[in-house]
Protein backbone atom coordinates (compact mmCIF):
# COMPACT_ATOMS: atom_id res chain seq x y z
CA UNK A 1 0.00 0.00 0.00
CA UNK A 2 1.41 2.85 -0.94
CA UNK A 3 1.19 6.40 -2.54
CA UNK A 4 2.35 7.02 -6.83
CA UNK A 5 2.51 10.16 -7.91
CA UNK A 6 2.27 10.26 -11.96
CA UNK A 7 1.91 13.09 -14.50
CA UNK A 8 -0.54 13.49 -17.57
CA UNK A 9 -0.08 15.93 -20.15
CA UNK A 10 -2.81 17.39 -22.59
CA UNK A 11 -3.09 19.94 -25.30
CA UNK A 12 -6.42 21.96 -26.87
CA UNK A 13 -7.46 23.92 -30.07
CA UNK A 14 -10.20 26.07 -28.39
CA UNK A 15 -12.65 27.41 -30.89
CA UNK A 16 -13.70 31.09 -30.09
CA UNK A 17 -17.18 31.01 -30.11
CA UNK A 18 -19.69 29.12 -31.97
CA UNK A 19 -21.03 29.72 -35.65
CA UNK A 20 -24.04 26.93 -35.69
CA UNK A 21 -26.75 29.83 -36.88
CA UNK A 22 -24.46 32.50 -37.14
CA UNK A 23 -22.91 34.35 -34.26
CA UNK A 24 -23.68 38.00 -33.59
CA UNK A 25 -23.26 40.28 -31.74
CA UNK A 26 -24.31 43.57 -31.66
CA UNK A 27 -22.57 47.44 -29.46
CA UNK A 28 -24.13 50.81 -29.42
CA UNK A 29 -22.05 54.05 -28.63
CA UNK A 30 -22.86 57.10 -28.01
CA UNK A 31 -22.11 60.37 -26.25
CA UNK A 32 -23.23 62.55 -23.70
CA UNK A 33 -23.32 66.54 -24.06
CA UNK A 34 -19.75 66.08 -21.55
CA UNK A 35 -18.07 64.01 -23.66
CA UNK A 36 -18.37 60.43 -22.08
CA UNK A 37 -18.94 57.79 -24.14
CA UNK A 38 -21.89 55.28 -23.33
CA UNK A 39 -21.16 51.31 -25.24
CA UNK A 40 -24.58 49.58 -25.03
CA UNK A 41 -24.67 46.30 -24.25
CA UNK A 42 -26.66 43.43 -24.07
CA UNK A 43 -23.70 41.24 -23.27
CA UNK A 44 -23.26 40.42 -19.60
CA UNK A 45 -20.79 40.50 -17.30
CA UNK A 46 -20.95 37.51 -14.66
CA UNK A 47 -17.71 38.90 -13.26
CA UNK A 48 -15.45 37.49 -16.35
CA UNK A 49 -15.05 41.14 -16.66
CA UNK A 50 -16.77 41.85 -20.08
CA UNK A 51 -17.61 45.33 -19.23
CA UNK A 52 -13.74 46.14 -18.20
CA UNK A 53 -12.74 44.41 -21.52
CA UNK A 54 -15.39 46.31 -23.51
CA UNK A 55 -14.21 49.71 -21.90
CA UNK A 56 -10.69 49.52 -22.69
CA UNK A 57 -11.72 48.70 -26.37
CA UNK A 58 -14.30 51.49 -26.79
CA UNK A 59 -11.63 54.31 -25.23
CA UNK A 60 -9.17 52.67 -27.27
CA UNK A 61 -11.06 52.75 -30.62
CA UNK A 62 -12.40 56.66 -29.49
CA UNK A 63 -9.61 57.47 -28.52
CA UNK A 64 -10.17 59.08 -25.04
CA UNK A 65 -9.67 58.02 -21.28
CA UNK A 66 -10.96 54.79 -20.48
CA UNK A 67 -12.25 56.35 -17.11
CA UNK A 68 -15.03 58.43 -19.75
CA UNK A 69 -16.42 55.57 -21.11
CA UNK A 70 -19.11 53.86 -19.09
CA UNK A 71 -20.52 50.32 -20.30
CA UNK A 72 -24.01 49.64 -20.06
CA UNK A 73 -25.28 46.44 -20.19
CA UNK A 74 -28.51 47.01 -17.86
CA UNK A 75 -30.72 44.91 -19.94
CA UNK A 76 -31.30 42.55 -22.98
CA UNK A 77 -35.01 43.93 -23.57
CA UNK A 78 -33.58 47.09 -24.31
CA UNK A 79 -29.67 46.93 -25.19
CA UNK A 80 -28.91 46.20 -28.84
CA UNK A 81 -29.03 42.36 -29.31
CA UNK A 82 -26.03 39.80 -28.57
CA UNK A 83 -26.09 36.03 -28.47
CA UNK A 84 -24.52 35.73 -25.13
CA UNK A 85 -22.30 34.90 -22.89
CA UNK A 86 -20.75 31.99 -23.28
CA UNK A 87 -18.31 30.21 -25.63
CA UNK A 88 -15.43 32.28 -24.72
CA UNK A 89 -16.98 34.64 -27.46
CA UNK A 90 -17.37 37.77 -25.59
CA UNK A 91 -13.71 39.52 -25.70
CA UNK A 92 -13.99 38.42 -29.61
CA UNK A 93 -17.00 38.97 -31.21
CA UNK A 94 -18.51 42.16 -29.08
CA UNK A 95 -15.13 43.46 -28.51
CA UNK A 96 -15.34 43.33 -32.42
CA UNK A 97 -18.86 44.93 -32.32
CA UNK A 98 -17.88 47.87 -30.04
CA UNK A 99 -14.73 48.54 -32.23
CA UNK A 100 -16.83 49.27 -35.00
CA UNK A 101 -18.87 50.99 -33.34
CA UNK A 102 -16.55 53.28 -31.57
CA UNK A 103 -15.19 53.86 -35.21
CA UNK A 104 -18.43 55.19 -36.48
CA UNK A 105 -19.00 57.58 -33.13
CA UNK A 106 -15.50 58.56 -33.22
CA UNK A 107 -15.85 59.56 -37.12
CA UNK A 108 -18.15 62.02 -36.31
CA UNK A 109 -16.78 63.24 -33.22
CA UNK A 110 -14.10 64.64 -35.32
CA UNK A 111 -16.53 65.67 -37.61
CA UNK A 112 -18.19 67.97 -34.90
CA UNK A 113 -14.64 69.16 -33.77
CA UNK A 114 -13.33 69.93 -37.74
CA UNK A 115 -16.47 71.73 -38.11
CA UNK A 116 -16.33 73.88 -34.70
CA UNK A 117 -12.21 74.07 -35.80
CA UNK A 118 -12.88 74.65 -38.89
CA UNK A 119 -10.51 72.07 -40.03
CA UNK A 120 -10.41 69.20 -42.23
CA UNK A 121 -11.39 66.15 -40.02
CA UNK A 122 -8.83 64.14 -41.85
CA UNK A 123 -6.08 66.22 -40.16
CA UNK A 124 -7.52 65.72 -36.67
CA UNK A 125 -6.07 63.30 -33.71
CA UNK A 126 -6.79 62.77 -30.42
CA UNK A 127 -4.48 62.57 -27.96
CA UNK A 128 -5.85 59.94 -25.21
CA UNK A 129 -7.03 62.82 -22.60
CA UNK A 130 -9.38 63.87 -23.84
CA UNK A 131 -8.35 66.47 -26.10
CA UNK A 132 -8.48 66.78 -29.72
CA UNK A 133 -6.13 68.30 -31.55
CA UNK A 134 -4.94 69.27 -35.74
CA UNK A 135 -2.08 66.46 -36.31
CA UNK A 136 1.64 68.06 -36.01
CA UNK A 137 -0.03 71.31 -33.65
CA UNK A 138 -1.17 70.29 -30.66
CA UNK A 139 -1.69 73.66 -29.32
CA UNK A 140 -4.86 74.26 -32.31
CA UNK A 141 -7.01 71.78 -29.60
CA UNK A 142 -10.99 71.51 -28.21
CA UNK A 143 -11.97 68.77 -25.79
CA UNK A 144 -13.81 65.91 -26.47
CA UNK A 145 -16.53 68.03 -24.27
CA UNK A 146 -16.47 70.80 -26.62
CA UNK A 147 -16.85 68.55 -29.57
CA UNK A 148 -19.90 66.70 -28.27
CA UNK A 149 -21.28 70.14 -27.01
CA UNK A 150 -21.21 71.17 -30.33
CA UNK A 151 -22.37 68.36 -32.21
CA UNK A 152 -25.15 68.58 -29.81
CA UNK A 153 -26.29 71.76 -29.48
CA UNK A 154 -24.85 73.70 -32.48
CA UNK A 155 -24.39 71.37 -35.25
CA UNK A 156 -27.46 69.07 -34.11
CA UNK A 157 -25.68 66.10 -35.06
CA UNK A 158 -25.83 62.74 -32.65
CA UNK A 159 -21.83 61.20 -31.90
CA UNK A 160 -22.76 57.38 -31.87
CA UNK A 161 -22.22 54.65 -33.30
CA UNK A 162 -23.66 51.52 -34.56
CA UNK A 163 -21.48 47.86 -34.29
CA UNK A 164 -22.32 44.50 -35.41
CA UNK A 165 -20.02 41.31 -35.63
CA UNK A 166 -21.39 38.39 -37.25
CA UNK A 167 -19.87 34.89 -38.28
CA UNK A 168 -22.05 34.33 -40.84
CA UNK A 169 -23.48 30.75 -40.73
CA UNK A 170 -21.28 28.61 -42.17
CA UNK A 171 -22.87 26.14 -45.10
CA UNK A 172 -22.07 22.12 -45.60
CA UNK A 173 -20.21 21.32 -48.71
CA UNK A 174 -22.79 18.66 -49.99
CA UNK A 175 -19.71 17.11 -52.04
CA UNK A 176 -16.79 17.27 -48.84
CA UNK A 177 -18.13 18.20 -46.08
CA UNK A 178 -16.00 21.56 -45.89
CA UNK A 179 -17.08 23.75 -43.63
CA UNK A 180 -15.32 26.83 -41.61
CA UNK A 181 -17.39 26.59 -38.17
CA UNK A 182 -14.97 28.54 -36.35
CA UNK A 183 -12.56 31.53 -37.35
CA UNK A 184 -10.27 32.06 -34.25
CA UNK A 185 -8.53 29.06 -31.86
CA UNK A 186 -6.71 29.80 -28.63
CA UNK A 187 -4.53 26.98 -27.74
CA UNK A 188 -3.25 25.46 -24.70
CA UNK A 189 -1.35 22.75 -23.23
CA UNK A 190 -0.86 21.58 -19.37
CA UNK A 191 0.93 19.24 -17.63
CA UNK A 192 -0.79 17.48 -14.17
CA UNK A 193 1.20 16.01 -11.16
CA UNK A 194 -1.69 13.59 -9.04
CA UNK A 195 -0.61 11.73 -6.35
CA UNK A 196 -2.94 8.44 -6.11
CA UNK A 197 -3.20 6.66 -3.00
CA UNK A 198 -3.46 3.04 -3.55
CA UNK A 199 -5.15 1.93 -0.47
CA UNK A 200 -7.70 4.47 -0.57
CA UNK A 201 -8.51 5.62 -4.17
CA UNK A 202 -8.02 9.32 -3.57
CA UNK A 203 -5.94 11.76 -5.78
CA UNK A 204 -4.27 14.76 -4.87
CA UNK A 205 -3.06 17.25 -7.63
CA UNK A 206 0.07 18.43 -6.76
CA UNK A 207 1.06 20.77 -9.64
CA UNK A 208 -0.19 22.22 -12.56
CA UNK A 209 2.13 23.45 -15.25
CA UNK A 210 0.40 25.15 -18.28
CA UNK A 211 0.68 27.40 -21.42
CA UNK A 212 -1.95 29.21 -22.72
CA UNK A 213 -1.78 30.77 -25.98
CA UNK A 214 -4.69 33.37 -25.85
CA UNK A 215 -4.22 35.85 -28.54
CA UNK A 216 -3.01 39.57 -27.17
CA UNK A 217 -3.85 39.65 -23.52
CA UNK A 218 -6.20 42.63 -23.74
CA UNK A 219 -6.18 43.07 -19.68
CA UNK A 220 -3.22 40.51 -18.20
CA UNK A 221 -4.59 40.65 -14.94
CA UNK A 222 -8.15 39.37 -15.76
CA UNK A 223 -6.69 36.52 -18.40
CA UNK A 224 -4.22 35.22 -15.28
CA UNK A 225 -7.39 35.61 -12.81
CA UNK A 226 -9.56 33.52 -15.62
CA UNK A 227 -7.22 31.21 -15.95
CA UNK A 228 -6.45 30.10 -12.29
CA UNK A 229 -9.68 30.05 -11.62
CA UNK A 230 -10.55 27.97 -14.57
CA UNK A 231 -8.24 25.56 -13.84
CA UNK A 232 -9.60 25.01 -10.07
CA UNK A 233 -12.70 24.42 -11.70
CA UNK A 234 -10.93 21.79 -14.44
CA UNK A 235 -9.72 20.69 -11.36
CA UNK A 236 -12.57 20.69 -9.69
CA UNK A 237 -14.86 18.53 -12.41
CA UNK A 238 -11.67 16.30 -12.86
CA UNK A 239 -11.89 14.83 -9.42
CA UNK A 240 -15.02 16.27 -7.28
CA UNK A 241 -17.72 17.57 -8.99
CA UNK A 242 -20.68 15.88 -10.83
CA UNK A 243 -24.50 16.19 -10.22
CA UNK A 244 -25.17 12.21 -11.58
CA UNK A 245 -22.13 10.32 -9.79
CA UNK A 246 -23.99 7.24 -11.27
CA UNK A 247 -25.24 8.17 -14.41
CA UNK A 248 -27.80 6.73 -16.28
CA UNK A 249 -29.35 5.73 -12.84
CA UNK A 250 -29.86 8.93 -10.89
CA UNK A 251 -29.12 7.31 -6.93
CA UNK A 252 -27.10 9.26 -4.64
CA UNK A 253 -27.44 12.90 -6.51
CA UNK A 254 -26.00 15.33 -4.46
CA UNK A 255 -28.72 18.03 -2.94
CA UNK A 256 -26.27 20.48 -1.50
CA UNK A 257 -22.84 21.65 -0.79
CA UNK A 258 -22.23 18.63 1.60
CA UNK A 259 -22.40 15.95 -1.29
CA UNK A 260 -21.67 17.69 -4.15
CA UNK A 261 -18.14 18.48 -3.41
CA UNK A 262 -15.65 21.21 -4.60
CA UNK A 263 -12.03 21.47 -3.59
CA UNK A 264 -11.66 24.11 -0.95
CA UNK A 265 -8.55 26.46 -0.31
CA UNK A 266 -6.48 24.19 1.39
CA UNK A 267 -7.20 21.58 -1.66
CA UNK A 268 -6.07 23.56 -4.53
CA UNK A 269 -2.33 23.50 -6.42
CA UNK A 270 0.22 25.29 -7.15
CA UNK A 271 -0.27 26.40 -10.96
CA UNK A 272 2.59 27.72 -12.77
CA UNK A 273 1.30 29.54 -16.37
CA UNK A 274 2.77 31.07 -18.97
CA UNK A 275 0.57 33.18 -21.44
CA UNK A 276 1.37 33.25 -24.70
CA UNK A 277 0.34 36.61 -26.90
CA UNK A 278 0.22 35.70 -30.77
CA UNK A 279 -2.75 38.73 -31.66
CA UNK A 280 -5.73 37.12 -33.59
CA UNK A 281 -6.07 38.33 -36.90
CA UNK A 282 -9.85 38.82 -36.44
CA UNK A 283 -9.70 39.08 -32.92
CA UNK A 284 -10.14 42.69 -30.77
CA UNK A 285 -6.70 44.96 -30.95
CA UNK A 286 -5.46 40.72 -31.39
CA UNK A 287 -7.69 39.29 -28.52
CA UNK A 288 -9.72 35.90 -28.56
CA UNK A 289 -10.91 34.65 -25.34
CA UNK A 290 -9.90 32.87 -22.02
CA UNK A 291 -12.99 32.10 -20.85
CA UNK A 292 -14.22 28.02 -21.13
CA UNK A 293 -10.81 26.76 -22.40
CA UNK A 294 -8.90 27.57 -18.92
CA UNK A 295 -10.87 24.36 -17.27
CA UNK A 296 -10.27 22.32 -20.60
CA UNK A 297 -7.11 20.23 -20.34
CA UNK A 298 -6.97 19.96 -16.46
CA UNK A 299 -9.62 16.83 -17.02
CA UNK A 300 -7.32 15.06 -19.39
CA UNK A 301 -4.59 16.12 -18.10
CA UNK A 302 -5.50 14.94 -14.39
CA UNK A 303 -6.82 11.27 -16.34
CA UNK A 304 -3.13 11.00 -17.67
CA UNK A 305 -1.49 11.51 -15.02
CA UNK A 306 -3.84 9.08 -12.75
CA UNK A 307 -2.64 6.57 -15.66
CA UNK A 308 0.89 7.22 -15.20
CA UNK A 309 0.89 7.13 -11.91
CA UNK A 310 -1.10 3.59 -11.32
CA UNK A 311 -1.99 2.08 -14.77
CA UNK A 312 -5.72 2.95 -13.98
CA UNK A 313 -7.59 4.33 -17.38
CA UNK A 314 -10.72 6.15 -16.45
CA UNK A 315 -13.07 7.24 -18.82
CA UNK A 316 -15.60 8.69 -17.12
CA UNK A 317 -15.27 11.87 -14.81
CA UNK A 318 -15.17 12.84 -11.92
CA UNK A 319 -12.17 10.32 -10.84
CA UNK A 320 -13.50 9.19 -7.64
CA UNK A 321 -11.61 6.97 -4.94
CA UNK A 322 -14.40 4.21 -6.02
CA UNK A 323 -13.26 4.19 -9.33
CA UNK A 324 -9.97 4.14 -8.85
CA UNK A 325 -9.62 1.19 -6.70
CA UNK A 326 -12.50 -0.73 -8.80
CA UNK A 327 -9.58 -0.32 -11.47
CA UNK A 328 -6.78 -1.74 -9.56
CA UNK A 329 -9.00 -4.54 -8.28
CA UNK A 330 -9.14 -5.45 -12.36
CA UNK A 331 -5.31 -4.47 -12.73
CA UNK A 332 -4.32 -6.69 -9.75
CA UNK A 333 -2.86 -3.75 -8.28
CA UNK A 334 -1.09 -0.50 -8.83
CA UNK A 335 0.93 -0.76 -12.11
CA UNK A 336 2.85 2.43 -12.48
CA UNK A 337 3.78 3.29 -16.21
CA UNK A 338 7.14 4.72 -16.84
CA UNK A 339 8.01 8.10 -15.56
CA UNK A 340 8.51 11.03 -18.14
CA UNK B 1 -45.94 33.71 15.59
CA UNK B 2 -44.21 34.97 18.88
CA UNK B 3 -42.17 38.47 18.40
CA UNK B 4 -39.12 38.66 20.53
CA UNK B 5 -37.52 42.16 20.67
CA UNK B 6 -33.87 42.00 19.73
CA UNK B 7 -31.73 44.97 20.63
CA UNK B 8 -27.83 44.73 19.12
CA UNK B 9 -25.15 46.99 17.74
CA UNK B 10 -24.66 46.57 14.13
CA UNK B 11 -21.45 47.45 12.62
CA UNK B 12 -21.45 49.79 15.66
CA UNK B 13 -25.48 51.34 15.71
CA UNK B 14 -27.61 50.54 17.71
CA UNK B 15 -30.02 48.47 16.13
CA UNK B 16 -33.87 46.90 17.18
CA UNK B 17 -35.71 44.54 15.14
CA UNK B 18 -38.19 41.80 15.96
CA UNK B 19 -37.26 38.09 15.33
CA UNK B 20 -39.82 35.59 14.94
CA UNK B 21 -39.15 32.59 15.99
CA UNK B 22 -37.15 30.26 14.64
CA UNK B 23 -35.73 33.17 12.33
CA UNK B 24 -32.26 33.12 11.74
CA UNK B 25 -30.03 35.94 11.67
CA UNK B 26 -28.92 36.64 8.65
CA UNK B 27 -32.66 36.98 7.51
CA UNK B 28 -32.80 39.00 10.24
CA UNK B 29 -29.50 41.36 9.17
CA UNK B 30 -30.92 41.48 5.64
CA UNK B 31 -35.14 41.96 5.91
CA UNK B 32 -35.43 43.27 9.83
CA UNK B 33 -32.77 45.86 9.24
CA UNK B 34 -31.64 46.02 5.47
CA UNK B 35 -28.13 45.35 5.29
CA UNK B 36 -27.79 43.51 2.17
CA UNK B 37 -23.97 42.80 2.76
CA UNK B 38 -24.15 38.84 3.61
CA UNK B 39 -25.30 36.61 1.13
CA UNK B 40 -27.83 33.81 1.09
CA UNK B 41 -25.58 30.93 -0.60
CA UNK B 42 -26.78 26.94 0.22
CA UNK B 43 -29.11 28.30 3.53
CA UNK B 44 -27.09 25.31 5.78
CA UNK B 45 -23.90 26.41 7.10
CA UNK B 46 -22.27 25.40 4.15
CA UNK B 47 -20.76 27.66 1.76
CA UNK B 48 -20.00 30.81 4.00
CA UNK B 49 -21.37 33.56 1.97
CA UNK B 50 -23.16 34.61 5.04
CA UNK B 51 -20.27 35.20 7.42
CA UNK B 52 -20.46 37.56 9.96
CA UNK B 53 -18.70 38.64 12.98
CA UNK B 54 -20.64 37.99 16.23
CA UNK B 55 -18.76 40.05 18.89
CA UNK B 56 -15.33 39.13 16.95
CA UNK B 57 -16.50 35.62 16.30
CA UNK B 58 -16.82 34.75 12.39
CA UNK B 59 -20.42 33.03 12.55
CA UNK B 60 -22.48 31.88 9.87
CA UNK B 61 -25.62 33.99 10.21
CA UNK B 62 -27.74 31.40 8.41
CA UNK B 63 -27.11 29.44 11.68
CA UNK B 64 -27.55 31.37 14.20
CA UNK B 65 -31.04 32.23 15.62
CA UNK B 66 -31.76 35.75 15.15
CA UNK B 67 -32.38 36.02 19.26
CA UNK B 68 -29.60 35.09 20.04
CA UNK B 69 -27.84 38.35 19.12
CA UNK B 70 -29.73 40.22 21.81
CA UNK B 71 -27.47 42.43 23.52
CA UNK B 72 -24.04 41.53 21.02
CA UNK B 73 -22.22 43.29 18.42
CA UNK B 74 -22.47 42.20 15.05
CA UNK B 75 -20.25 43.37 12.39
CA UNK B 76 -20.90 42.77 8.66
CA UNK B 77 -18.98 44.21 5.13
CA UNK B 78 -20.91 46.88 5.46
CA UNK B 79 -19.44 48.51 7.93
CA UNK B 80 -15.69 47.50 6.54
CA UNK B 81 -15.47 50.92 4.69
CA UNK B 82 -16.20 54.45 6.42
CA UNK B 83 -17.27 57.19 4.52
CA UNK B 84 -15.35 57.04 1.26
CA UNK B 85 -12.46 55.09 2.22
CA UNK B 86 -12.07 51.23 1.92
CA UNK B 87 -10.68 48.72 4.39
CA UNK B 88 -6.95 47.22 3.72
CA UNK B 89 -8.98 44.09 3.15
CA UNK B 90 -11.22 45.69 0.52
CA UNK B 91 -8.57 47.07 -1.37
CA UNK B 92 -6.42 44.46 -1.46
CA UNK B 93 -8.95 41.88 -2.41
CA UNK B 94 -9.59 44.74 -5.28
CA UNK B 95 -5.89 45.16 -6.14
CA UNK B 96 -5.56 41.06 -6.38
CA UNK B 97 -9.07 40.72 -8.31
CA UNK B 98 -9.84 38.69 -5.84
CA UNK B 99 -13.40 38.60 -6.57
CA UNK B 100 -15.29 37.58 -9.80
CA UNK B 101 -18.87 37.10 -9.54
CA UNK B 102 -18.57 38.80 -6.11
CA UNK B 103 -21.36 36.68 -3.80
CA UNK B 104 -18.39 34.53 -2.09
CA UNK B 105 -17.05 38.19 -1.37
CA UNK B 106 -18.67 39.70 1.96
CA UNK B 107 -17.95 36.44 3.57
CA UNK B 108 -14.47 35.61 2.74
CA UNK B 109 -13.71 39.49 3.83
CA UNK B 110 -15.39 38.88 7.18
CA UNK B 111 -13.89 35.39 7.98
CA UNK B 112 -10.12 37.54 6.98
CA UNK B 113 -11.29 40.27 9.07
CA UNK B 114 -11.77 38.10 12.38
CA UNK B 115 -8.26 36.27 11.30
CA UNK B 116 -6.44 39.37 10.99
CA UNK B 117 -7.99 41.42 13.82
CA UNK B 118 -6.63 38.36 16.32
CA UNK B 119 -3.85 37.20 13.87
CA UNK B 120 -2.37 40.58 12.18
CA UNK B 121 0.84 38.62 11.01
CA UNK B 122 -0.87 34.89 9.86
CA UNK B 123 1.02 32.30 7.62
CA UNK B 124 -0.19 30.82 4.48
CA UNK B 125 -1.20 28.09 5.93
CA UNK B 126 -3.29 30.31 8.57
CA UNK B 127 -4.89 31.93 6.36
CA UNK B 128 -6.41 29.06 4.38
CA UNK B 129 -7.74 27.58 7.83
CA UNK B 130 -9.14 31.08 8.16
CA UNK B 131 -11.57 30.58 5.02
CA UNK B 132 -11.59 27.16 4.95
CA UNK B 133 -15.80 27.17 5.66
CA UNK B 134 -16.00 29.68 2.87
CA UNK B 135 -16.52 28.12 -1.24
CA UNK B 136 -15.82 30.51 -3.94
CA UNK B 137 -16.94 28.86 -7.48
CA UNK B 138 -14.72 31.54 -9.58
CA UNK B 139 -11.02 32.45 -8.35
CA UNK B 140 -9.39 29.33 -7.20
CA UNK B 141 -8.94 31.00 -3.92
CA UNK B 142 -5.22 31.58 -4.87
CA UNK B 143 -5.64 35.45 -5.57
CA UNK B 144 -8.01 35.57 -2.18
CA UNK B 145 -5.18 33.78 -0.57
CA UNK B 146 -2.69 36.35 -1.54
CA UNK B 147 -5.07 39.76 -0.87
CA UNK B 148 -5.23 38.42 2.87
CA UNK B 149 -1.05 38.03 3.07
CA UNK B 150 -1.22 41.23 1.22
CA UNK B 151 -3.63 43.03 3.64
CA UNK B 152 -1.72 41.74 6.29
CA UNK B 153 1.66 43.39 5.48
CA UNK B 154 -0.22 46.60 5.27
CA UNK B 155 -1.98 46.69 8.60
CA UNK B 156 -5.39 45.68 7.56
CA UNK B 157 -5.49 44.27 11.18
CA UNK B 158 -6.18 48.54 12.45
CA UNK B 159 -9.84 49.44 13.18
CA UNK B 160 -10.98 50.82 9.41
CA UNK B 161 -7.87 51.40 8.45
Amino acid sequence: MSKHRGKGFACINYPIGMNLGGDPSQALVHSNPDGKFMVALSSIDLGQGMKSVTRQIAAETLGVPVEDVYVDTADSDTGPHCMGSFASRGTHRVGNAVIQASQEARAVMLEAAAEEMEVNAADLMTDGKGNIHVKGAPSRSITTMEAAQAAQFKQGKTVSGRGIFLIPLSDVDPDTGEMTPVSCFAHAAMIVEVEVDDETGEIEVIEMNSSYEVGRALNPRLVEQQLTGGAWMGMSHAAWETTEPYYPERDHGPVDFNHYLMPGPGDIAPHNIAILERPAPDGPYGGKGPGEMCANPVLPAVVNAVFNAVGVRIDDLPVTPEKVLRGLQANGGAQPQARR
Amino acid sequence: MAQKPVQFTLNGEDKAAFASDGQNLLDMLRRGVGDLSPKYGCGQGACGACTVLIDGEPCLSCLTLAETVDGKDVATTSGLSSGSGIHPLQDAFMRNFAAQCGYCTPGMLMAAKALLDRNPQPSRDDVVEAISGNLCRCTGYEPIINAVLEASRSGASQPNG
